[in-house]
C-alpha cells in the first residue's frame, strides 16, 4: 500500500515476548500455558499480603542473551514499580524496568539490507488474564469479567524499536526477523496466535522533511498479517484525517480484525501517571563481564548468519530454492539442509524436503535425526525411491519415528534387483507383443504404457527410469 | 510469668510442661484482655496442639529447640496460616492467610508456641495503637494511657504478663517507641537480618520485624531464632543468624559511646534525666563517652514521612476488593474499588495513601520522594561518619513517657512528631535497641536507645544488659 | 514548593481510589498540607550530586534458580475470592483496557 504523494509514515514497534523458562518471573509456579483456572499460583503470584518476588536467573539470562542477539549493551539495571489498578493486576502495580533496563541501545539489521535501531530491551513481569461474560466477549457491553492469574507473573521482556520503519512491509520484516531471533537465542517460541509473542504498533505520519507527528499506539495485533494491515489502516486514517483539516489525537486503538479497522479505546478520564518508583524488595542486577561473556559463548548463530552461511553454499539458487531457505532459517532447520548438502545431495532437494515435508511437520521434528534425513535424500537422489517414496518416507520418521531403510523395506519401496525387473519387463513384452512391435518401430509413448503395467505387475517398487533402461536394451 | 530462657529451660529440663506454660498464659489473657484489647484473635485450638507437640517430642527425648514451650504473641500484620490476619483493618477482616511468615515458621522450629494476633495501628501506621479499626489498646501500667504504637499489642502482652514474647515490626519507632512506653526491650534488627517474608508491608525499605521482651537475654533468644538468610526475601542478608546470647555479658568496656545531641534535644526533661544517667552508667561500666552531633538527623523526619507512605501507597494498593477481604458492591469494578478502599481504610491510612501518592506523582516526584531519598543517604553518610567516633551511639527513644488517650489525636504532625528519634535508624537501616531505664511522670518508665552499625545487634545487647543490670534488673 | 491545593488532594484521591467528601478533602488538603511544609526544611538543600541508596548493605544480583516450587490448592485460592464463578475471581465490569 502507498500513501497519498508526499506523506511518508513512521513506525516503531513495541514487542512483548513471554520467555521460555520453567517457572514464572519471581516465584516457582509453572511457566506453562492451558492449565485449568487459577491453579498455577502461590501468594507471589497472586500478591497477596506479606508475599516478597525473587528473581529467577534464567530470565535473567534470556533477556541477556537478547540483549546480545540485538547488539545491545548489557548493563546494571534496576527494577521499578509502575503503579495503576487493574483487576488482572494483583498487586496493582506492575513489577517492570524503567529509566535503567537491562538491555540499552542495539540495532537489528533486516535481510534488504536497512537497519531498525532498538532503544531498549528489558524484563516485567505479565498480568492475568480476563475474560468478559455478556456482551461480545470484548470489554464494551460486558456485564462482569473473570479473571484468571496462571499468566500473572510469567517473565516476559518488552523490545521497544525506534521509530525507523518506514512501510508495512518493513514492520513485518523486522518483526519476522525479530522473532526468529528470539527463537534462535532460545528466549521465546515465537507463537503470536498463542500470545507468547504480542506486537503493538505506534503509528505516525507526516509530509516528508517535516517532524514525527503525533502518534496512535495499536493494540490487539495477533499475526503478521494483521499487522501490516493495521498499520496500513493507520498510516491511511492519519493521513485523510489530516488532509481533511483535522488533527490526530494521541490515543491507543484497537485493531479489529474482521472489521479491518482501528477505533479508539475508550479514553480515560485522566492521564496514566504510573508513578514510577525503584522496587524496594529488589535488589539491584549488575551482571559481570564474566557473566555477560558466558552468555555471549552460549549463543547459537542467529537467523542473518545462518542466513549467510546457507547462501553461501549455493550457486546460481533458483527462487524456490531461495524461498525454501527463508523457511528453513525461519524454523530454525538449517542443520538438515547443511547436512544434506555436506553429503552432496542437491541444494533443490535438500531444501525442498526441508521447507515441505520437516515444515509439514515441525512440532514432531525431534523424532527426524539429521542421519535419517540425510540417508533418505542420498536414496532419493540416487534413485532408489522416488520422490514420493521418499516424501512419503520422511513424513512416516516425523510422525512415528523410525529409520529410513526399514522403513522404505516395511512399506515395499525396495528397488527391484535388475534381474527380476527383466523378467517382468520379458514376461509383458510376451503378453504384449502388439504394443512391443510398436514401441520397437519407434512409438515412444508406449513406454509410459509398459511402465504402467510394470509398476502394477511390481506393486509400484520398480523405479521408471530402470524400465526404459530395460526396454532400450530389448529393442 | 516466666522469663523466656526459664519457660525454655525449665519446659526442655521437664520441670514444667509446654501445655501448662501455656495455659498460665491464656489464664492471664483471659483475666485482662476485654480491659485492655491486646489480642484480635487468640488462637486457643491451634496453641494447644503446638503445646502439645512439644511435650511430646520432649517425652520422646528430643531437643526441641531453643524457645521450647515459650508462649509468643504475633502482631497482627504478620501471616499464619488460616488464622485471621487483618493488619487491624475492617478491609482484611476475616481473611486468613494460606501461608506462614517465615518468622513464624522459625518460631515453631524454635518450639514457640504462638497464642494469638496482637493489635496495632492500622496497617502499622501510628504511634498509640490508637488507629486501630477494632479499638484501641491500653497501656497496662497506666490504662489511661496509649501503649505506643504501632506494636501496642504486642507490647501490651509483654508488660501485661500474658507472654513473655511479642513480635512486632518496626518502620519508624513502632517495636522501640511501644518498648519504651511499656517498660521492654525492643529491637529493631539490621535491615535485612531478619526475612520480611509475610510480613504485610508498610513500607518494604523500613520494615524489620524484631521482638518485645522484659528482659535483654530474653531479646537476643528471640531475635537469633528469627534472624538469618531467606531465600524468600530478596533484601535479606546473606548469612544465617548470629550468634548473639553468648555476647549479652560482654559488657562495654573500652567501648566509645556517642552522646547524640539531635537524640535527645526537643525529649521531656525526665528523659533527658534518664539518658544521662544511662551514660554515666556505661561509663561506670568502662566506656568511653563521646559527645557528638549528627544535624543530618534532624533531616530524618520529613524524609520518612515522604519515603514510608509512598512505599505504603503502593503496598497497599492491592486491597481492591477483587481476590480478598473486604469488597463493597458498586456497577463497575473502578467504582467497586473505590468504594470497598473508602469503607475499608481508616483515616490514618488514607492519609499516608493520599501523601505518598502525591509524593511519587508527575511533577512532584523529584521534589519530594526524590529529594527524601537522597536525605536518606545523606542520613547513611552521616551515620558512617559517627561510626568511625563512637561504636555506639545512645539516645532517648520517645520524647515522653506513654501519653493519654486522644492527646495527640487532633493533630497528625504532633503525632508523628514522637518518631523523631527512632527514624534515623529505619532510614539507615542500621540496628537499634529500646532499653527501660527509670521512671518519669507517674511512675512511668522511660526508655533510652543503643544504636549500632549494621550487623552489631551483639555488641547492642552488651551495651542494654549493662544499662538493665544498672537499672536494677540482674 | 507551592502549596498543596485542594484539586491537587482531590486528582491524587482519584488515582488512589479514594472517594472523599466535601469536607474530607478540606481535611486532608490542610493536613498534608502541614506535612509537606514541615518538609520545606528538606526541599531547601541543594543535593545535586547525592545519589539515592539502592540496598543499604550493597546487595545485589540476588536471583534464584529456574526450579519448580509447590503452588496452592485451587480450592484455598478460590475460597479467598469475595465472588467468584468457573474457578475465576469475578469482578463487575470493567470500564476501559488495560493501559
Amino acid at each position: 500500500m502507498t500513501l497519498p504523494d508526499g506523506w511518508e509514515m513512521v513506525v516503531g514497534l513495541e514487542v512483548h515476548t513471554e520467555l521460555k523458562t520453567n517457572t514464572k518471573m519471581f516465584c516457582g509456579c509453572a511457566n506453562a500455558f492451558g492449565a485449568a483456572p487459577n491453579t498455577n499460583v502461590c501468594p507471589i503470584c497472586l500478591g497477596l499480603p506479606g508475599s516478597l518476588p525473587v528473581l529467577n536467573v534464567r530470565a535473567v539470562e534470556l533477556a541477556m542473551a537478547i540483549g546480545t542477539a540485538l547488539h545491545s549493551t548489557i548493563s546494571p539495571s534496576t527494577f521499578h514499580r509502575k503503579n495503576y489498578f487493574y483487576p488482572d493486576m494483583p498487586k496493582d502495580f506492575q513489577i517492570s524496568q524503567y529509566d535503567l533496563p537491562i538491555n540499552a541501545g542495539g540495532h537489528l539489521d533486516l535481510p534488504d539490507g536497512s537497519r531498525v535501531s532498538i532503544e531498549r530491551a528489558h524484563l516485567e513481569e505479565d498480568t492475568g488474564k480476563s475474560t468478559h461474560l455478556g456482551g461480545s466477549g470484548r470489554i464494551h457491553g460486558a456485564d462482569r469479567s473473570l479473571v484468571d492469574y496462571n499468566r500473572s507473573g510469567v517473565p516476559l521482556v518488552e523490545i521497544v524499536s525506534g521509530p525507523d520503519i518506514r512501510s508495512s512491509a518493513q514492520a513485518r520484516t523486522y518483526a519476522a526477523e525479530l522473532r526468529g531471533i528470539l527463537i534462535a537465542t532460545g528466549a521465546s517460541d515465537g507463537r503470536m496466535e498463542e500470545g507468547s509473542m504480542r506486537i503493538d504498533a505506534n503509528v505516525s505520519v507526516r509530509r516528508s522533511g517535516e517532524p514525527f507527528g503525533t502518534r496512535c499506539e495499536i493494540k490487539n495485533l495477533n499475526s503478521l498479517r494483521s499487522l501490516v494491515r493495521a498499520i496500513d489502516f493507520e498510516a491511511a486514517r492519519q493521513v485523510e484525517l489530516l488532509e481533511g483539516g483535522g488533527t490526530v489525537r494521541q490515543e491507543t486503538r484497537h485493531w479489529d480484525e474482521n472489521d479491518g479497522s482501528t477505533s479508539t479505546m475508550r479514553v480515560k478520564e485522566e492521564a496514566d501517571d504510573y508513578r514510577y518508583f525503584r522496587e524496594p524488595d529488589l535488589v539491584d542486577l549488575v551482571p559481570d563481564q564474566a557473566w555477560q561473556d558466558r552468555v555471549r559463548d552460549g549463543l547459537q548463530p542467529m537467523p542473518a548468519e545462518r542466513r549467510a552461511t546457507l547462501s553461501q553454499r549455493l550457486d546460481s539458487p533458483t527462487q524456490s530454492v531461495l524461498d525454501a531457505l527463508e523457511v528453513v532459517i525461519d524454523l530454525g532447520i538449517d542443520e538438515f539442509v547443511i547436512a544434506a548438502l555436506d553429503a552432496g545431495v542437491d541444494a533443490d532437494l535438500a531444501f525442498a524436503r526441508a521447507a515441505n515435508e520437516i515444515a509439514g511437520d515441525l512440532d514432531n521434528v525431534a523424532n527426524l535425526s539429521i542421519g535419517s534425513y540425510v540417508a533418505t535424500l542420498k536414496m532419493e537422489q540416487s534413485a532408489e525411491l522416488s520422490a514420493t517414496q521418499a516424501k512419503a518416507v520422511l513424513v512416516e520418521i516425523l510422525a512415528n519415528g523410525g529409520e529410513p531403510v526399514s522403513i522404505a523395506k516395511g512399506k515395499g519401496y525396495e528397488r527391484l534387483a535388475s534381474g527380476a525387473l527383466g523378467d517382468v519387463v520379458a514376461q509383458l513384452i510376451e503378453e504384449n507383443p502388439d504394443e512391443w512391435t510398436r514401441y520397437r518401430e519407434g512409438d515412444e509413448k508406449l513406454a509410459q504404457f509398459f511402465i504402467g503395467q510394470v509398476m502394477k505387475l511390481t506393486k509400484g517398487q520398480a523405479n521408471g527410469k530402470d524400465v526404459i533402461a530395460e526396454l532400450q536394451s530389448r529393442r | 510469668m516466666r522469663s523466656v530462657r526459664q519457660t525454655a529451660r525449665d519446659v526442655q529440663s521437664g520441670e514444667t510442661s509446654a501445655l501448662s506454660v501455656l495455659e498460665e498464659s491464656l489464664a492471664q489473657i483471659r483475666a485482662r484482655n476485654d480491659e485492655l484489647n491486646v489480642f484480635l484473635y487468640v488462637d486457643e485450638d491451634g496453641a494447644r496442639a503446638a503445646a502439645s507437640a512439644v511435650d511430646e517430642r520432649i517425652a520422646r527425648g528430643e531437643d526441641v529447640g531453643a524457645l521450647a514451650g515459650v508462649p509468643v504473641a504475633l502482631k497482627d500484620n504478620l501471616c499464619q496460616t488460616n488464622i485471621p490476619t487483618t493488619c487491624s483493618s475492617k478491609i482484611l477482616e476475616g481473611w486468613r492467610p494460606p501461608y506462614n511468615a517465615t518468622v513464624v515458621d522459625r518460631l515453631l522450629l524454635a518450639g514457640a508456641v504462638p497464642v494469638g494476633k496482637t493489635n496495632l495501628d492500622e496497617f502499622a501506621m501510628g504511634s498509640s495503637t490508637e488507629n486501630s479499626a477494632f479499638g484501641p489498646t491500653r497501656n497496662p501500667l497506666d490504662t489511661t494511657r496509649v501503649p505506643g504504637g504501632s506494636s501496642g499489642g504486642s507490647a501490651a502482652s509483654v508488660a501485661a504478663d500474658m507472654t513473655p514474647l511479642a513480635l512486632g515490626s518496626d518502620t519508624g519507632g513502632s517495636i522501640r517507641q511501644p518498648a519504651a512506653l511499656c517498660g521492654l526491650i525492643g529491637v529493631k534488627p539490621t535491615y535485612g537480618l531478619v526475612s520480611r517474608y509475610g510480613l504485610i508491608a508498610f513500607a518494604s525499605s523500613l520494615d524489620q520485624i524484631g521482638p518485645l521482651t522484659k528482659t535483654v537475654t530474653d531479646a537476643a533468644m528471640a531475635l537469633e531464632a528469627i534472624a538469618g538468610h531467606d531465600p524468600l526475601d530478596s533484601t535479606s542478608l546473606p548469612e544465617p543468624s548470629p550468634s548473639l546470647v553468648t555476647h549479652v555479658e560482654d559488657g562495654v568496656a573500652g567501648k566509645r559511646i556517642g552522646v547524640v545531641r539531635e537524640l535527645i534535644d526537643g525529649a521531656d526533661e525526665e528523659v533527658v534525666a534518664a539518658v544521662e544517667r544511662a551514660v554515666a552508667a556505661l561509663k561506670d561500666a568502662g566506656a568511653t563517652i563521646v559527645e557528638l552531633s549528627v544535624p543530618e538527623f534532624r533531616l530524618g523526619l520529613s524524609a520518612y514521612y515522604l519515603i514510608a507512605p509512598a512505599e505504603a501507597s503502593s503496598n497497599l494498593a492491592r486491597f481492591d476488593g477483587v481476590r480478598y477481604g473486604l469488597r463493597v458492591d458498586a456497577g463497575d469494578v473502578t467504582a467497586m474499588m473505590e468504594a470497598t478502599r473508602t469503607a475499608g481504610f481508616g483515616e490514618e491510612v488514607k492519609r499516608r495513601i493520599m501523601l505518598g501518592t502525591y509524593a511519587l506523582s508527575a511533577g512532584y516526584y523529584d521534589a519530594y520522594y526524590g529529594q527524601a531519598l537522597k536525605v536518606r543517604t545523606l542520613t547513611i553518610e552521616a551515620f558512617g561518619r559517627a561510626y568511625q567516633e563512637a561504636d555506639l551511639l545512645i539516645g532517648a527513644t520517645t520524647p515522653s513517657v506513654a501519653f493519654e488517650f486522644g492527646s495527640k489525636t487532633a493533630d497528625p504532625m504532633a503525632m508523628y512528631l514522637s518518631d523523631v528519634f527512632t527514624i534515623p535508624s529505619n532510614l539507615s537501616g542500621e540496628p537499634a535497641i529500646s532499653v527501660p531505664f527509670g521512671t518519669g511522670e507517674a511512675g512511668l518508665p522511660i526508655g533510652v536507645q543503643l544504636l549500632g552499625p549494621g550487623r552489631s545487634e551483639a555488641q547492642l545487647f552488651a551495651g542494654a544488659r549493662v544499662l538493665e543490670i544498672a537499672d536494677g534488673r540482674p | 514548593m507551592p502549596s498543596l491545593r485542594r484539586e491537587d488532594v482531590a486528582h491524587v484521591a482519584k488515582l488512589a481510589r479514594l472517594t472523599m467528601s466535601e469536607a474530607e478533602l478540606d481535611m486532608f488538603t490542610e493536613q498534608l498540607g502541614q506535612v509537606l511544609d514541615h518538609a520545606s526544611d528538606m526541599n531547601a538543600l541543594d543535593l545535586e550530586g547525592v545519589v539515592a541508596t539502592a540496598h543499604p548493605f550493597g546487595l545485589i544480583n540476588v536471583v534464584r534458580e529456574d526450579v519448580r516450587r509447590p503452588c496452592l490448592d485451587h480450592d484455598v485460592v478460590i475460597a479467598m475470592a469475595p465472588d467468584a464463578e468457573d474457578g475465576r475471581f469475578a469482578v463487575p465490569r470493567i470500564l476501559g483496557e488495560a493501559p
